[in-house]
Parts: C-alpha cells; structure tokens; sequence
C-alpha cells in the first residue's frame, strides 16, 4: 500500500477522503451554530457538550486537525507537481471554453478558505483552547451562566469581522462548486448511479456557506 | 479570406523557440486547418524558408497525429474533431490565429509543432494489452458472452487515438483520461480480468514516471477530446486502482 500514498491516484483519493470529511463536519458545524439563531440556550448546551465530551476532545478533534492539515499541505504539494508538469506556457489559452472557473482556481479558492481559518483559529479555536487546556476552566460559565452564546455575539459585533467571514464562505461556496463533485469522482464514483448526486452537490456548496453568512449577519444586527 | 498566423518556431529539442507572424491570403473557407497550413509551407518554401513542421497522416480524424493548439484549444474551436477536421470556416477574414506545439513536460517539443508523443506508447507497453498465453486449452474468444452494455462501453472506450488533446487541455497536463480509457477498455471485458491488478498498476506508475500532472477533476480533457472519452473512464480507473491496491 506504500506505493498507494506516493502515486498520482493514490493522493486523489486520499484528498478526496480527506475532503468528505471535512464537508461532513462543516455540516455538523452548520448544524450547531444554526441553533444559535433560534435558541440561545441549546446552542450554550450543545456548544458546552462539544466543547467537554472527551471523544469529540481528545478522539475528533485531533483527526479534525489532522485532516485540515493534510488537506492544505497534499493541495499545495499537487499544485506544485501539476505546475511543474507544464515547463512552457501557452502564448494563448482560452480555458473557459472547456472548464469553469472555480474548477481552474481550486488553489486559489483554497488558499483564500487558509487566510480565513487561521484567523477564524486565532479567533475561536485558540481562546476556546487556551480557556479549557491552559486556564484549567472546563466549567463553560461566565458571571454564572454559559459563555458561548455571548462570546459569538461579541464576536460578530465589528463590521471588518463580519465582512472576512462572508467573503471566506463566499471562496468556500467557490471551493465546493467545484470539490464536492470532484471527490466522488476521485473515489470512483462517477456513473449513472451518481449523477443525481451532482445537484445536491451543487445545493450543499451554496446552501450551507450561505447559512454561515446568515448566522453571522443575524448576530451582528441582533446585538 | 487573408489571415495571419502567430506560430510557434522552433529548430529542435534543443532551441529556446519563439512565435513567428505569417500572413496568408485567398484562404479558401472549405479548407482544412491542415491544408491552410500547406499553403503556407508552399510559400515558405518559394521563398526559400524552412517550411513550418507538423504531424499528420490519415487526414480524416482517426490517426490522431495532427497535435495542434489553436487559439488556445487543442484542435481549435470546433468539437469532437482533430485539426485536419478543422474546417476554415470557423474562422473570419481578418483573424488573428494562434498556433502552439501540445506543452507539457512529457511531451517535449522535436520540431516547430512536432512534439514528442512516446511517453503515451510507454505507458501502453506497460499494460495496456492482454497476453495471448496459448495453452491448447484457450477459450475461443467469441464464445464468451458479453452484455450488450459492457460492449459498447469498452468500445468507446477503445476509440481513443491517443492523440494527447486530453494532456494539452489539461491545465495539470494530465494523461488520466488517455490512460484511464486504455485501463477501462479492458477492464469492461471478461478477457481483461486476468491481468487486471498488474495492468492498472504498472500503467499508473508509467503514468507517473512520465511526469504528466494529477488529475483535478476540471473536465476539460473531456471536452477537447475528439472521441468523446468520458470521465466515467477516469472514475473507472480510479477504481480499478484501488481495487488493485486493496488486492496487493
């Protein structure tokens, strides 16, 4: 299987792997955060249960990173491969007459969602982090009520915030147009099975960046 | 109709290359692409000029020889054609045409827009052929029952030419639909099961010495092709391999 990991399908696939489920815990994501906008409670609940239960904390989270890391560095190593596989350009290349932007700019697209995770890191993970693991405060509580809900909020108070945040799931909703398709056809599948599967890719890659900005434009004008 | 032409020059292997401006005149519109380009090698040649060099042969669209970037497309603007199906008639009076050599590392330039195609002959001879063991006992072929659908899919498959449009449009110059229609014309049928494992394999390692890029999955080997090879046949392959390399 060594030889697996080194060759050109090999690392489609284990990109793809990586990729599903990477959109598998965006949806998860979605899925919590979204109970932001209804209940300020069951957010504060469930975030505190994501944030302590000891198999999302020391099982998940760490293949979560693990799979965020190899997808950006396996991305940049192909890109690197693919570019170094063509030494002369062409003078003249109208590559619009046979494939969509985004399927063309993934490096970029990708590259934009990076920018936007480290801040998003610096912004929630680190602070969460640093709380739970350095401080020792696994409680949740500020001033004797559950932190989340008004940490997201204060959050999403400045503009500038606001603003990376939409143009990040905007690249994201870019990212997928292309990536959710291109992963079932790295595995395989690819036939008259799955076609059906092209729209709902479609309807994921819009749909759940959009229901990202939704949450961040209701909390900044709910304040 | 009078044009002029942006072609890609080059002496050998070893030069640099550069575009080099041509102008033609009463360019007839029910011309070929290719015989546009005779008609300018026979006025480079009365003028006492090295005649632009490129492939050809059948002249009819199942060679695959004729390995031309038009304008930024491989075999042009048209669909589902090689560049001697390419007609003048997709082009107006006045145009300005860009010609380019197929540009990509395994494939390097010999002459003008003579580029070197052995790379895809390789990879064949590293799997993608069924051995003929004869043991006296050997099924005749045509007694073994194939569905109507596995047929016509291995057959289209098998209409690939290997001309290369595939690498020259991919923006990775990836050879995984050229490679993934020879895995899958035998992987369709009965007779290709044998050497299955070993075939896959050995013509994606080949694949991969070549220094042809990866896959991305833009689609656009698809459209450039001129037979119509469909990605479902990189899919296949992509299977294929992992099936291969779960089995050993």
């Amino acid at each position: 299987m060594s030889g697996f990991f080194k060759s050109s399908i090999g690392r489609k696939v284990t990109m793809a792997l990586s990729a599903f489920f990477l959109m598998f815990f965006l949806l998860q994501h979605f899925a919590i955060n979204i109970l932001s906008v209804f209940s300020a409670d069951t957010f504060n609940e469930v975030s505190h249960f994501m944030g302590t239960n000891p198999l999302i904390q020391y099982a998940l989270q760490p293949v979560l990173l693990f799979g965020v890391i190899y997808h950006f560095v396996m991305g940049f190593v192909l890109e690197f491969k693919n570019r170094s596989a063509r030494v002369v350009n062409y003078a003249k290349n109208n590559g619009g007459a046979n494939s969509t932007w985004v399927s063309r700019n993934m490096i970029y697209s990708g590259l934009f969602i990076l920018i936007f995770l480290v801040i998003h890191f610096i912004d929630f993970w680190i602070p969460e982090i640093n709380t739970k693991y350095i401080v020792g405060d696994m409680s949740g509580l500020h001033n004797g009520s559950y932190r989340y809900f008004h940490e997201l909020q204060e959050k999403f108070v400045p503009i500038w915030r606001v603003a990376l945040y939409c143009l990040g799931f905007v690249f994201l909703a870019l990212h997928l147009l292309h990536g959710f398709n291109s992963a079932f056809q790295s595995v395989g599948a690819n036939n008259k099975y799955t076609n059906g599967l092209k729209g709902f890719g479609k309807a994921y890659a819009i749909l759940i960046p959009l229901g990202f900005i939704v949450i961040a434009l209701f909390h900044h004008f709910n304040h | 109709m009078n044009l002029t032409l942006k072609i890609w020059r080059q002496k050998d292997a070893n030069d640099k290359g550069k575009m080099v401006d041509y102008k033609v005149t009463d360019i007839s519109e029910h011309m070929s692409f290719l015989e546009m380009m005779d008609v300018l090698n026979e006025q480079l040649v009365g003028s006492g000029d090295q005649p632009i060099a490129f492939d050809h042969d059948c002249r009819e669209g199942i060679c695959g020889m004729c390995s031309m970037y038009i304008n930024g497309e491989a075999h042009g603007p048209d669909r589902g054609i090689t560049t001697c199906q390419l007609h003048m008639r997709m082009f107006k009076d006045g145009d300005t045409i860009t010609i380019e050599p197929w540009r990509a590392k395994a494939f390097p330039v010999i002459k003008d827009l003579v580029v070197d195609r052995t790379s895809f002959e390789r990879i064949q001879q590293a799997g993608g052929y069924i051995s003929v063991n004869t043991s006296g006992n050997t099924q005749d072929a045509n007694a073994i029952p194939i569905s109507k659908i596995a047929a016509d899919e291995a057959m289209d498959a098998a209409t690939c030419i290997g001309c290369g449009a595939c690498v020259a449009s991919c923006k990775n110059s990836s050879a995984m639909l050229f490679v993934g229609a020879k895995v899958s014309q035998y992987a369709l049928l009965p007779q290709g099961q044998v050497e299955a494992v070993e075939r896959v394999q050995n013509m994606v390692a080949q694949m991969d010495l070549e220094g042809f890029g990866n896959c991305t999955n833009t689609g656009a080997c698809e459209v450039e092709c001129p037979k119509g090879i469909s990605l479902e046949n990189i899919a296949r392959m992509n299977r294929e391999f992992l099936s291969a390399s779960l089995k050993g």
